[in-house]
Order: structure tokens, then sequence, then C-alpha cells
């Protein structure tokens, strides 16, 4: 059923862990704090029309943790080391939550093999007096709740039995976005100065009813990336993608072609 | 045996319907709960009470560091140590400890330490603490860099103390151009050092290095955790090390409290003893382990027993596992001469103030402990010892 292989790569001396499936344009997706839940739905369809890549970040998941990341600009500028060495071109630049922040970092810093950006429920900024869930703070598994519209998908992961193996990622994931977003909490205060850098078409997409990322920042990333649009997913949390797959990937789909044509 | 008053200082006047209404009594419990009035008579209360184990024989009094709560109102134990400074003669004052490292200038610390150490002629100890995980929180600081920035600051700190300045720090975390103590500390080469904590293999490897050879206090523990950290330490110094360490190296930490009778003292003790461990001390789990404040196994060791952190202590369990000792002044004297019989540490700190414990209660426990308790215990050394056998110990 998985489309995709996975593997190790190399980058630098990292091993990254690499799902990989379908052909056309690239398209790389930045995960959230919660790290890859597999080949999910979302990733297939995308997959159907794109060289869809999907890598666990170093210190998530199955990826090594290398001693020189301290934070997420060390974060960014491995993924331009990633795309250089994949040589990758008119990529597509997917990152959901703090997979948002990361990708708005990578293109601020460059955009040149990059060809469009979407960001879903994306951490990265401040809006004062609004702050981010502390998802440190809460216990686990209500912030399971708080990431559905649609408690079934709750239930579903708390319900799961996990392997050692998972459970020990889920605590790496953890300790992973701490390192990265513990101090100031999940977003960079100079990189609302440097949004303008982003010349690649923006796309930003919002479960209307995070709750995490409060949907008031979608609106605030269409405001200061120029040129950008804000589409709002209906009857969906913070993983959009995940909780209301199909509209999702039409909004994608949707807004890449617009830019194509 | 030196024998040491400690005290938390915690808001004992907090209305526990409100704290209730809380997760805990840290990092968000609002602090409209305090009044600042009622603050001023605990805090001038609290010191009288340490001024009064000063007077009364203790070796030494001790204060610590604890933010945004009501459970410990010493956010800043340099200026509790401060004002003991001066209202003191001979005993020693411990920070035990303070923070260094939840701080972007360690420095500052080690500054305050030398004037105090300066002030009172060499009567401070300095205790090195990471802070427990609410800290992180309430300070903002990064729970997965707390520990190499625990060993970094310690370093400026120790090379502040004792080289000559100017020299340029060049760490990770911290960088100074130019590091130049004024003052530098009394003691040669600096105050002693103590590393307090609930019992961390990691800490007893760091403090029983030969270049450190500093104080491993064990706090809050059932007895046989006592048994187990501190033989860990003579055996990380024997076994890693290859030196026996001096029983002066060990230390443990305990609430006491003591009346005239066994059913007297836990009759009187039992609501202020559970207060301290269920209101005031209780954290859940995130806030007590943020994410990479401990390494994946001990992380995971403790989230197996998630459930059992329920913040439900009964009085009864605590004094049975020997968490704290209670009971008449024969009853405590005859545990401690036992505990120490089989362990030798050099140090017992008490803390004879916990919870909601009122005036006269502690100063009666305070009283009790120096007429009844000091005499029997200060004279105990390594003679009384039943000695360190590792093989003993590995078996425990």
């Amino acid at each position: 059923m998985a489309d995709c292989t996975e593997s190790k790569i190399d980058i630098r001396g990292t091993g990254m862990y690499l799902r990989r499936g379908g052909s056309g344009e690239p398209m790389l997706f930045l995960h959230g704090a919660s790290g890859v839940a597999g080949w999910i739905p979302t990733f297939q369809a995308l997959s159907e029309t794109h060289d869809l890549m999907v890598p666990d970040h170093p210190t998530y998941g199955l990826s090594d943790e290398p001693e020189w990341l301290d934070g997420m600009e060390d974060l960014a500028m491995f993924y331009l080391d990633f795309l250089d060495q994949m040589n990758l071109e008119g990529v597509h630049l997917v990152g959901n939550s703090l997979g948002g922040w990361l990708a708005m970092e990578i293109a601020v810093r460059n955009c040149t093999r990059l060809k469009s950006l979407t960001l879903v429920g994306a951490a990265g900024i401040r809006i004062a007096g609004k702050p981010i869930a502390d998802i440190f703070m809460m216990d686990p598994d209500d912030l399971v709740r708080e990431i559905f519209v649609d408690q079934s998908y709750a239930d579903n992961i708390l319900n799961m039995e996990l392997t050692e193996e998972q459970l020990d990622i889920q605590i790496r994931n953890r300790v992973a976005t701490a390192r990265l977003g513990w101090q100031p909490r999940l977003f960079n205060p100079n990189l609302r100065k440097w949004l303008h850098r982003i010349t690649v078409p923006t796309h930003v997409i919002w479960g209307d009813t995070d709750k995490i990322v409060d949907p008031a920042y979608a609106a605030e990333f269409g405001k200061i990336i120029a040129g950008s649009e804000v589409t709002m997913i209906e009857k969906a949390g913070h993983l959009p993608h995940i909780e209301q797959s199909e509209p999702f990937v039409e909004a994608v789909s949707g807004f890449l072609q617009s830019k194509a044509a | 045996m030196k024998a040491f008053m400690f005290h938390l200082m915690p808001y004992a006047s907090l209305d526990m319907s409100e704290r209730d209404k809380h997760p805990s009594a840290w990092i968000t419990l609002p602090n409209s709960l305090y009044d600042p009035k009622i603050g001023h008579e605990l805090y001038n209360r609290y010191l009288d009470e340490l001024e009064l184990a000063a007077e009364v024989g203790f070796d030494g009094v001790a204060v610590n560091e604890h933010h945004q709560n009501a459970y410990g109102l010493m956010p800043s134990p340099v200026v509790m140590a401060s004002s003991l400074a001066r209202r003191t003669e001979k005993c020693k004052l411990a920070i035990l400890g303070n923070a260094f490292a939840l701080r972007e200038h360690p420095l500052t610390l080690a500054e305050e330490h030398a004037m105090i150490d300066c002030i009172t002629a060499g009567r401070l100890i300095t205790g090195f603490v990471r802070g427990i995980g609410a800290e992180f929180y309430s300070l903002a600081a990064n729970p997965t860099l707390s520990h190499e920035r625990h060993m970094e600051a310690h370093d400026l700190v120790v090379r502040a103390w004792t080289e000559t300045g100017p020299f340029a720090f060049e760490g990770k975390h911290y960088h100074f151009e130019y590091v130049n103590l004024w003052p530098r500390p009394y003691q040669d080469p600096h105050p002693p050092i103590w590393c307090p904590s609930l019992g961390s293999t990691e800490t007893i490897e760091w403090a029983a290095h030969p270049d450190r050879k500093y104080v491993y206090a064990q706090n809050y523990s059932p007895f046989t955790n006592v048994c187990k950290f501190l033989d860990q330490y003579r055996e990380v110094a024997a076994s890693q090390y290859g030196y026996d360490a001096s029983s002066d190296q060990i230390g443990w930490t305990a609430p006491v409290y003591i009346a005239d009778t066994d059913e007297q003292a836990v009759e009187e003790a039992t609501e202020h003893m559970e207060a301290l461990f269920n209101k005031f001390l209780y954290l859940p789990f995130e806030q007590l382990f943020p994410p990479g404040y401990m390494s994946m196994q001990s992380y995971k060791r403790v989230a197996a027993h998630k459930r059992n952190i329920t913040g439900g202590a009964k009085m009864e369990t605590l004094m049975e596992n020997g968490v704290v000792l209670v009971g008449s002044p024969e009853t405590v004297r005859k545990k401690l001469i036992e505990c120490h019989q089989v362990l030798g540490f050099g140090t017992f700190v008490a803390l004879l103030h916990f919870g909601t414990l009122p005036a006269d209660k502690t100063e009666r426990n305070i009283r009790l402990f120096a007429e009844e308790v000091l005499p029997a215990i200060q004279p105990l050394s390594d003679n009384e010892y039943r000695g360190f056998e590792p093989a003993q110990a590995a078996a425990e």
C-alpha cells in the first residue's frame, strides 16, 4: 500500500531517514513537533503528482542526533545542504507546525532551489497576546485531544499500543522539539524581519479550529508574506493534512496549478 | 557529624482551597494568593528560626532557591544568606543550592557568593544545582541544555574564584571577555561545593571525581535510596577513581519533627508534613520532568512510575520509608545513630520547618533537636560507622 521507499541517507555525515515516493516536480514535506506517522493517505495522494520526500529531521524519528544541532537555524542550513546534495530544483516546500517554521527559516536564507512554499498551521513567529499553546506544559494525552476536532483521531492515537521503539521515538521527538523551540516558545523573534526574503509563491493553509496555533496566525502570515494566499480548512485542527486529507490535497494542488498556469 | 538546619520558607499561609483549584503550587499558581504583609511576617519569622538554630548549636543553617511558587519563597537564597551573614557568628551558611545555569550571567552569583564569603570570613557553603523541572518553565531556561550549561557554569564560576584575572572564558553557552572577580572568595581555593540531589548517578560520578570531591547530599528520599546513593558515592570513588571517599563527602537531608512522645510527634506533624508533600512540593509530571531534563533512560524509568506520582503522600508511609524522621527525642536520636552506623554520612541536614508547621511548634522542634539530638550526633565519627564494603553496597 505504501508506495514509497524508505532509506537512511547521508547528508554531510548525518544520517537522515527519508521516505520518498511518486514522480513529478519535487516536493519536500517538513514534519511538525510530533514527527511523521508513516506514509499517510495525504502523502500517497500528493505523490501521485509529485516526487514527494518526507524526511525525519535530524534528532527526530529514525534520523541521527548530530552534535551540531543547537537550534532552528542549524536545521535550516542542514536542509539547504540537503537540497544541494540531492541537487533538487524547483522544490515545492511544505511545512506543518514546527516544520512550517523550519520551511520559512530555509526560505528566508535561500529560495533559489524552491518553487513554492506551503505553510500549514505554522509556528515561527509570535503575535503579541496570542501565544502558541504550551505543548510542553500540557499533559501529552490532553495535547493529542487539542490537536484534533474529530476526537476519533485522538482516540485512535491514544488507544494505540506502542512498541518500545515507537515510545523511544515519541520521547526523542519531544526532546528534539524542546531543544529547538523551548525558548522563546516555538518562534524566532528575528524571523518576522526577514520574511520579505521569501520570493516564491506562498500558500498558507490552516485548520479553522486549530487550538495549537491560533488561526489568527494564518491571517498574519497572509499579511506579512507578500503575495501569499490563505486557505482555511473546515473542521480541522492543527493537522489538517491528517484530519481533512481530501480538502487539504485539493487546496495544495489547486494553488500549485494556479501558479503553474 | 555536622548538623545543619534547613529552611524552605514556604508560603505557609496559602489558601489551600484556592491552591487545590490549580495543578500545583508552582509556575502558574496566581500570585494574588500571596499577601506581601503576610510575606513580611513569614520571612522574618523564618529568619528568626534559622538564627535560633545558629544560637542553639547547629553547625550551620541552610537555604535554597526556587522560583514562582509557594513551596519555597527564596528565588534568591543569596538574599537570605546575606541577611543571616551579619546575624550569625560561627555557623556555616549553606546555600543548597543556587541554580547557576538558570541564569544568563552565572558570574553575578559567583560575585555574590564571594561577597558573603568575605563578609563571614569564610562561612559560606555553595550548593550547585541544576534546578528542578518547574524552574525551567518559570525562568524560561531550556531544559534540554540544562546539563551542559550546568557543567559549563560550574567551570566558569570555579575558574572565576580561583584563577588570576582578567581572563577570557570561551564556552559554548557562556562567553566573557573579562573574567576578573572582585572580590575573590575568602576561603582558599573557594567555598566548599555541595551537590544536593534527589538521586542521580551522573551527579555522583561528577561530584566524586578526584578533581572535585564535592559533598553529595541526598534529599527527600526513602532510606533505601539514601543508602543506595550514598554508598554509590563511596563505590564510585573506590572503583572508578581509586580513592576512599571521606565521610565528609556525603550528607543526608530529611524533614524531622520531634515532640515529647512518638504519638504526640505524629499527631502534631501529620497535617503539616502531608501539606509539604501534597500541597507544596507536588508537581504534575510535565512540570517536574520537562523534556530533555533527564537522560532518555532516566526519563523512561520515571515515566514508568508516572501513575504513582499522585501527591497522595501519607505520614505513615513517609515514616515507614524513612523519608521523614518523626518521634520522641529518643526515637529520632536512635534512628539517626543507627542510620549513621550504616552509612557514616558526615553531614545531616534537618528540615525542621515544613509545610504549614506553626511558629511555636517549629521553635520547640528546633530546641528539642538542639538539646536532645545534637549532643548525641555531633560527636559521631567514622568510629561509629560500620565501614564501607563494596560487596555489601552491591548486594543492597
